[in-house]
């Protein structure tokens, strides 16, 4: 029936037709020559290490070592504890924004929030160096160490110098917030009417409305705006690099340095001059490429089995 | 093979920018940090000889790779070119030419220090070391007799992005600490023992400013034009010697004595054995391939290089660059003269 339909359409259709296939598959084709030349460039330093390059702290160009746990590590933990941070802010806002903000204020508000999105990252970074930094250091820390005696946990120890996982997860959660809480404005402005007044007519309160059949219902929607954001977190580049102190080292603490893969690219490539070296970088580019992927994957699974659950 | 590809995709942008320019009788790419100086001269020379040159400031490792292509007429690198690099350039042989000097200085934040610090190379190597982690250590007090060090802890600030300056400043602490040497090494970026990594001069001069008890480096123009705090560092003769523009010419000066007649210039000047000289002083490098396969083009840039050290150079110290010293300049003209003559 189709192809009788196709054969009877015109030439211009036609042409419609294999037009935008074209473009549709210009992306994946472009995605996978991507993958393919970026494998390639880093296939000597994963011949030369194989999964030591996964697990070693050793980064040392000058000796041609090299191992990227550390960088791996920071890039999943500066992102997690941007969405920790992130995501409940995010919500917050644009609960506030869908459901109680008078319209003279829900506009100027939200235009602002979204306007975060706006800011180039080396802003950021700026901003990072010279006001949250030196905030951390002599406000944050101090209080998180000593105040709420934090200080001797594993996760607040160690001198409390600025730049650190902690000084890039926070500039990162500013960043991803805007992502996360446009896209669940968008998504709770979406859910129906009836929902909301069936929920009020059975006499629930607004907050057990919202909590009970607003958010359940968006929450598909939601986990989208934060995987957005869990995208932008794990590519981040600039803002990072200027605030995490660029050190191949693993700590538990969130006041000590640390790295991320798409930091120590940008640092090093352009005078790596040595091959292993720049193939090395490659492969760090190749590891970024993989747990993008494999987050992502992740994250569409969970938003699948939510909206399955939210069927059933 | 893959990555020569790469760094042809990396030089795309810099074609662009070529095409856009119009008539351009020269081009070259590499290093950042002589940028300023060598787009002075650029500039002064075509308004002189209307000859145009566009340099790329890519960083040296760019440089290096594009010329090995031979996509450019010159690169120019804050690091001498290794024999592996050298072997792997398209064009036969490369010469290293040295333009103007550059030097690296140790800042540091300490409140209630008045003047200068002094430092010896085996002593700065430790701290870089991490083995000496306060700043009343007794041997930092040793070499500063009088002065009211507090007891507060080192913090190092290195550079994050590999850079010419790490070159600099690890090669001189290779030079005048052996544990530094069997340690970390010299490089464009190594494997710091201990501190924190800041993105480019001002990542690190931002750091230090803002943490009392940091100490960190930065190249010479940056300390200058930012006004920070530097020490005194003890040379090969045993002097304590303040970065100024004449002590890193007499470093080159006493340093290239002990060159021969026909050295190839790949060579460090740290600390150098003058009593005057700044111990952590280096040569940045024009690089040329001995037999261009223009003649006109090796005429052209021959010229320049004559330009640059001769009228170029007094515009050095106005850009806080180190003019080179004559006794290297007359050398090196005749080398360029042999440039020239090649067809």
């Amino acid at each position: 029936m189709a192809s009788t339909q196709l054969h009877g359409a015109s030439v211009g259709d036609r042409i419609y037709r294999f037009t935008t296939t074209a473009f549709a598959l210009s992306i994946p084709l472009l995605l996978v020559l991507l993958a393919i030349e970026v494998v390639v460039a880093a296939w000597p330093a994963l011949k030369a290490f194989h999964l030591g390059f996964l697990t070693s702290s050793e980064w040392d160009a000058v000796n041609g070592v090299f191992g990227a746990a550390p960088a791996i590590y920071g890039t999943l933990v500066s992102s997690l504890l941007a969405l920790l941070i992130a995501t409940p802010l995010a919500i917050g806002v644009a609960i506030f924004l869908s459901e109680f903000a008078p319209p003279w204020l829900r506009q100027p508000v939200a235009f602002l929030v979204d306007l975060l999105a706006a800011i180039p990252s080396v802003v950021y970074g700026l901003w990072g160096i010279f006001v949250l930094v030196p905030f951390l250091r002599e406000h944050v820390m101090p209080f998180l160490a000593d105040r709420l005696h934090l200080g001797d946990t594993p996760l607040f120890s160690g001198p409390a110098y600025g730049p650190s996982m902690l000084a890039a997860g926070l500039i990162l959660a500013i960043m991803v917030l805007p992502y996360i809480s446009s896209v669940t404005r968008e998504v709770l402005m979406a859910v129906p009417r009836s929902q909301r007044e069936a929920a009020l007519a059975l006499g629930a309160t607004r907050w057990e409305m919202i909590w009970g059949a607003v958010l359940p219902y968006a929450s598909s929607g939601v986990m989208g705006g934060v995987i957005l954001g869990l995208g932008r977190a794990l590519g981040e580049t600039m803002a990072v690099t200027m605030v995490i102190g660029n050190r191949h080292e693993i700590s538990s603490s969130l006041f000590a340095p640390g790295y991320t893969m798409a930091s120590v690219i940008a640092n090093e490539f352009s005078e790596a001059t040595n091959d292993m070296h720049l193939s090395a970088l490659m492969a760090v580019g190749a590891v970024l490429l993989a747990i993008t992927l494999v987050v992502n994957i992740i994250a569409r699974w969970l938003v699948w089995r939510v909206e399955r659950r939210g069927q059933a | 093979m893959r990555i020569r590809t790469l760094a042809a995709l990396i030089a795309i942008p810099a074609l662009a920018a070529m095409a856009s320019a119009q008539s351009v009788d020269l081009t070259g790419a590499g290093a950042t940090f002589p940028y300023p100086i060598y787009s002075k001269w650029f500039s002064d020379y075509a308004t002189k000889t209307g000859v145009r040159i566009n340099y790329q400031s890519i960083g040296s490792g760019g440089g290096i790779r594009q010329l090995s292509e031979q996509t450019v007429d010159f690169g120019a690198s804050d690091a001498p070119m290794s024999d592996d690099e050298l072997g792997k350039a398209k064009g036969g042989k490369i010469l290293h030419f040295p333009m103007v000097l550059g030097a690296v200085v140790v800042t540091y934040n300490l409140p209630g220090v008045p003047k200068s610090l002094k430092l010896s190379g085996i002593v700065l190597g430790d701290i870089f070391l991490g083995k000496i982690t306060k700043w009343n250590d007794p041997r930092i007090a040793a070499l500063n007799a009088g002065v009211p060090l507090p007891a507060k802890d080192i913090l190092v600030v290195h550079r994050s992005d590999g850079s010419g300056t790490t070159y600099i400043f690890t090669d001189y602490l290779a030079a005048v600490s052996p544990s530094w040497a069997a340690g970390p090494g010299k490089g464009k970026e190594v494997r710091w023992p201990v501190g924190l990594g800041g993105k480019g001069n001002e990542g690190v001069a931002g750091q230090v400013r803002q943490i009392a008890g940091s100490i960190g480096y930065v190249e010479l123009a940056y300390a200058r034009q930012n006004k920070l705090s530097y020490a005194e560092l003890q040379n090969a003769s045993g002097a304590y010697v303040a970065p100024t523009i004449d002590a890193i010419t007499e470093a080159a000066a006493s340093a290239a004595k002990k060159l021969g007649k026909n050295t190839d210039y790949r060579v460090s000047i740290v600390n150098a054995p003058g009593k005057k000289a700044y111990p952590v002083a280096s040569f940045t490098w024009v690089l040329v391939y001995e037999k261009m396969p223009n003649a006109t083009k090796a005429k052209k840039l021959a010229d320049f290089l004559k330009y640059a050290w001769t009228d170029g150079q007094k515009a050095a110290a106005t850009l806080d660059y180190a003019p080179l010293p004559g006794s290297v300049v007359k050398q090196l003209e005749q080398r360029a003269a042999a440039l020239a003559g090649t067809r």
